[in-house]
């Protein structure tokens, strides 16, 4: 196609009132990793579709600050919803991985032993697994394992692999997902807060911030908001409570120094703390996991010391010095610890949440679940034949070939030019990302990785801010790095009575 | 420019300087003067000048033009240089590789990818600035924290501000400046915190934009908890030890909506390492010889990438030999071979250039460990003079003359800096 690079062009959002009073067979509250997996399963269907999500783009909740593990399948408790989704789940990333342009690589994972109850508990763990029907389980011995992994500790004398474990970028799959479902007709409604359902004759009057729309099937997807959504309407809670968990990443100097997920057997009090590599190669240690409030995003200087001294056990090597970035994310945890996804007493509406690890893994499971669960509850299912499992992959202007590279540019100059000089992302690709939905700073960021390197935006976010503001035919002071009153630059003085107003 | 066929520049220049700012700029004139004839800058911003751009303060020039300018009116004095050499200027460019054999990479949405040629190539990428992340801060990842250069580029190139109510982490010269500037603009600058006991910046920055503006300076004192979900709420400070570590104790919470971080600036030399050019573990920049060419032949720098300066006029300076030195390269014309290696001594954190010879004058810049009044510059044991002061913050700039290398003949030379009595006593 002699080098044109086409940006595509996605409606993601439309008016708020066009959906005023609209009916759909099914509402997802939540555009997390479940809810996009759900609407995107549903899209394949004759069915109207809604997804709201109170934030300004999708994934940027839980489904972004996580360790983005696809786990192996062996892990979780026996007869819990988690093992029951967590092998199904981590097939059917393969499928999604073909369909949709998302960072995805099965590198495997390990579980090292440093005695012999450790040893005990691996051996548990792969009949466990070969229980489950997991493939590719081999215990390793220290020699093995300094061969595959020469950085990790000395002192671990044994290693469960997992080779069907994988990593993921979480927020990409959330992007793709959504993009996807879109595009086969999902209404996306982003910056939408549900603030009341009520069940009627023949369905659900579900308010929001935005105004009310009508759905006979409702799916609870909202994360950590999963038990106040349920209440709104009378169905069952969770008993969810949150656990944070704080991650570090480190620079690109530590690439290929772990190449492999590298899990401690737990101890009674903790899970304990992993070497994850993740898709793009850069390692991030963590996380802590401490009983929190719901928005407590902080990291703490307290978890950044448990996070390395356990990094450390694992691979000696690794230093705070390496740090260059950090963040935390919340995990809504059901009082059993379990998933929480069923009916409810609330004909018609479904609870999906209490979905913490391994609930990326799951996601894909736990949406083909959950079809299952609306055709029980009555919803018809008719295949369409018109649906587009495949989105066209943004370009990757720092993975092509310099050949590649010219033809790019030949074929639109915005590729020529450079936004982010670290990741060396262009000015097309950020466009490119903005045409897909990316209304904000972050959602640039996670899109493109403008902003991700060593400067940590210091150069590109001004040419990102323009080109998000100039795209969407508003002023630099009304972009946010993501939503809510996050805005980066106000008017100058004289312009300060408008502002007021705006960022009050 | 000459209107060139949308898809060609011309295959070959004799010197090509990456980037458009006061180093790359000086180093294009040098070029023409030390011999090139075609010489093409790039820079990757719509109009070169660099940083200097939005720089539109006064206080520069003081040294190099004799007298005060703004950041916009150097930058002018130089293009209207280049402009009279008629230096090839490529803008809106962006420069992806050099190789070992001059060839260099060229991005631009007007020419496309393409490669250039050169006899000799300058690297005057300039630096970046440090962020919260590389010191990490604990607590929240709101929206308003951001360094100094964003936020002066914010206010001073594109008319808008970075908040109403702004706290300053470091006493690095962008944030000293920028505190003056937002209370100029009405902001208020509630204080600067600097974890070191001594300011950052120039003396001259500290007075002119803190004392004059009543702006409080915390020394020993540092952030150590961003508040706010979504953007900045308040930020924890606390007194640190002698060790550097927080007296949480003493903490306390400053109100704001902004924090702007001026901890330092880092050389931008990505291309200078996937050169394999040799680097020096202090500076972070190119080892540099006294013509300011590094390890790999015809590769020469200047500027902020090689290290860091406070005043462009030293840039200028530096940057014009470095030019010099590209052009005669280019030209056929190898320079006398340094027999001098300058090896940083006591109370002595860098030098540059890293060789120089016994033939020439040579302007050497210095960045002292421990401030000193009054001390000793000394050279080995052939050469000493007296300095009325020196401290961290400021370069130090010394003429080395032959003479005052007569009685030595060649080898390492160690720099000490020295208080004046210990120096006496010897």
């Amino acid at each position: 196609m002699d080098g044109t690079i086409p940006i595509v062009r996605t409606r993601m959002a439309g008016r708020a009132e066009e959906v005023l009073g609209m009916r759909f067979d099914v509402a997802i509250v939540g555009a997390g990793v479940v809810g996009c997996a759900i609407a995107r399963e549903l899209t394949r269907y004759r069915l109207t579709v809604a997804l709201c999500e109170r934030e300004v783009e999708v994934g940027l909740g839980t489904s972004k600050a996580n360790s983005g593990i696809i786990h192996g399948g062996h892990r979780a408790p026996d007869g819990t919803l988690k093992a029951a989704t967590e092998w199904r789940g981590n097939q059917l990333w393969s499928d999604m991985a073909r369909d949709l342009p998302f960072g995805f690589a099965r590198i495997g994972d390990l579980t090292v032993a440093f005695d012999d109850d450790d040893v005990a508990y691996l051996q548990r763990l792969l009949e466990q697994g070969l229980r489950r029907g997991v493939t590719g389980l081999e215990m390793w011995d220290a020699e093995r394992l300094r061969r595959e992994e020469p950085n990790l500790s000395e002192d671990i004398v044994a290693a469960l692999h997992a080779p069907s474990s994988g990593v993921v970028n979480p927020y990409e799959a959330c992007f793709a997902l959504a993009e996807s479902a879109v595009r086969n007709g999902l209404e996306l409604r982003t910056e939408t807060t549900v603030t009341g359902i009520e069940r009627g004759a023949d369905g659900f009057a579900i308010t929001t911030d935005r105004g009310t729309l009508h759905a006979r099937f409702v799916v609870n997807a909202a994360g950590v908001f999963g038990d106040e959504l349920a209440r709104m309407v009378g169905a069952e809670e969770a008993g969810l409570r949150f656990r944070k968990g704080e991650e570090y990443l480190l620079d690109k100097r530590l690439v290929g120094f772990v190449t492999r997920v590298t899990f401690p057997c737990p101890s009674p009090t903790s899970k304990g703390i992993l070497v994850t590599p993740t898709y793009d190669g850069t390692l991030m240690v963590g996380p802590t996991a401490t009983w929190s409030e719901a928005d407590d995003l902080t990291t703490t200087a307290a978890g950044a010391e448990e996070v390395f001294d356990g990094a450390r056990r694992l691979a000696p090597g690794i230093s705070e010095r390496d740090c260059i970035a950090e963040f935390a994310g919340v995990r809504a945890v059901a009082a059993d610890e379990d998933f929480a996804i069923g009916h409810t007493r609330v004909p018609g509406f479904l609870n999906v949440i209490g979905i913490q690890s391994p609930g990326l893994t799951a996601a894909p499971a736990i949406a083909l679940d959950v079809i299952d669960l609306l055709a029980e509850a009555g919803l018809a299912l008719e295949v369409r034949d018109d649906f587009v499992p495949t989105i066209d992959a943004p370009l990757r202007f720092a993975e092509l070939d310099p050949d590649e590279q010219a033809r790019a540019v030949r074929g639109d100059p915005r590729f020529g030019r450079i936004a982010c000089r670290c990741e060396l992302v262009t000015e097309g690709e950020v466009l490119d990302a903005i045409a897909r939905g990316a209304r904000t700073m972050d959602g640039v960021k996670f899109r493109t990785r403008a902003g991700m390197g060593r400067c940590q935006g210091g150069f590109c976010a001004w040419r990102c801010l323009r080109l998000l503001a100039s795209s969407q035919d508003v002023d630099v002071s009304a972009i946010t790095k993501r939503g809510g009153r996050s805005w980066i630059a106000l008017p100058r003085r004289d312009d300060h009575a408008a502002t007021e107003v705006e960022h009050a | 420019m000459p209107d060139l066929h949308p898809w060609e520049l011309p295959r070959r220049y004799d010197v090509v300087v990456v980037g458009g700012g006061p180093a790359g700029m000086a180093a294009a004139v040098g070029a023409c003067e030390g011999g090139a004839e075609r010489v093409l800058m790039v820079d990757r911003e719509h109009e070169a000048g660099g940083i200097l751009q939005q720089c539109i303060h006064h206080g520069f020039g003081l040294h190099h033009f004799k007298e005060e300018l703004t950041g916009p009116g150097y930058a002018q004095r130089y293009l209207e240089q280049v402009l009279e050499h008629d230096i090839d200027v490529l803008t809106d460019a962006y420069v992806l590789d050099v190789d070992a054999s001059r060839s260099v990479s060229v991005l631009s949405g007007r020419y496309g990818r393409t490669s250039v040629d050169a006899g000799a190539v300058v690297l005057a990428m300039g630096a970046r600035e440090r962020t919260r992340e590389a010191i990490r801060i604990p607590g929240t990842r709101p929206s308003g924290v951001m360094t100094a250069g964003f936020a002066q580029k914010l206010v001073n190139v594109a008319g808008y501000l970075p908040g109403k109510r702004v706290a300053i982490l470091g006493s690095g010269d962008i944030g000293l400046i920028m505190a003056r500037r937002l209370v100029l603009e009405g902001v208020e600058v509630v204080g600067v915190f600097e974890l070191m006991p001594h300011a950052n910046g120039l003396t001259r920055n500290v007075v002119q934009c803190l004392h004059d503006f009543d702006i409080p300076l915390h020394l020993s004192t540092t952030v150590v908890r961003i508040h706010g979900s979504e953007r900045v709420e308040k930020v924890t400070v606390a007194p640190v030890d002698e060790a550097l570590r927080p007296r949480m104790h003493e903490a306390w919470d400053v109100d704001c909506d902004t924090l702007l971080v001026s901890i330092g600036l880092i050389p931008d030399n990505e291309l200078a390492r996937t050169l394999g050019v040799r680097l020096d573990p202090v500076t972070t920049g190119p080892v540099v010889s006294s013509t300011m060419e590094t390890s790999r032949d015809g590769i020469f720098a200047c500027g902020n990438t090689v290290h860091i300066h406070d005043l462009v006029d030293w840039v200028s300076q530096e940057s014009r030999l470095a030019g010099e030195g590209a052009g005669a390269y280019a030209s056929g014309r190898r320079q006398a071979h340094d027999n001098v290696r300058l090896v940083p001594g006591t109370n002595v954190r860098s030098c540059v250039p890293h060789t120089i010879t016994t033939e020439r004058e040579h302007t050497v810049y210095l960045r002292v460990t421990q401030s000193l009044a009054p001390c000793t510059l000394r050279l080995g044991d052939v050469y000493e003079r007296p300095l009325r002061y020196v401290v961290p913050g400021e370069m130090v700039t010394v003429k080395v003359r032959p003479r005052f290398l007569e009685s030595f003949h060649g080898g390492a030379l160690r720099v000490d800096v020295v208080p004046r009595e210990e120096a006496g006593r010897e």
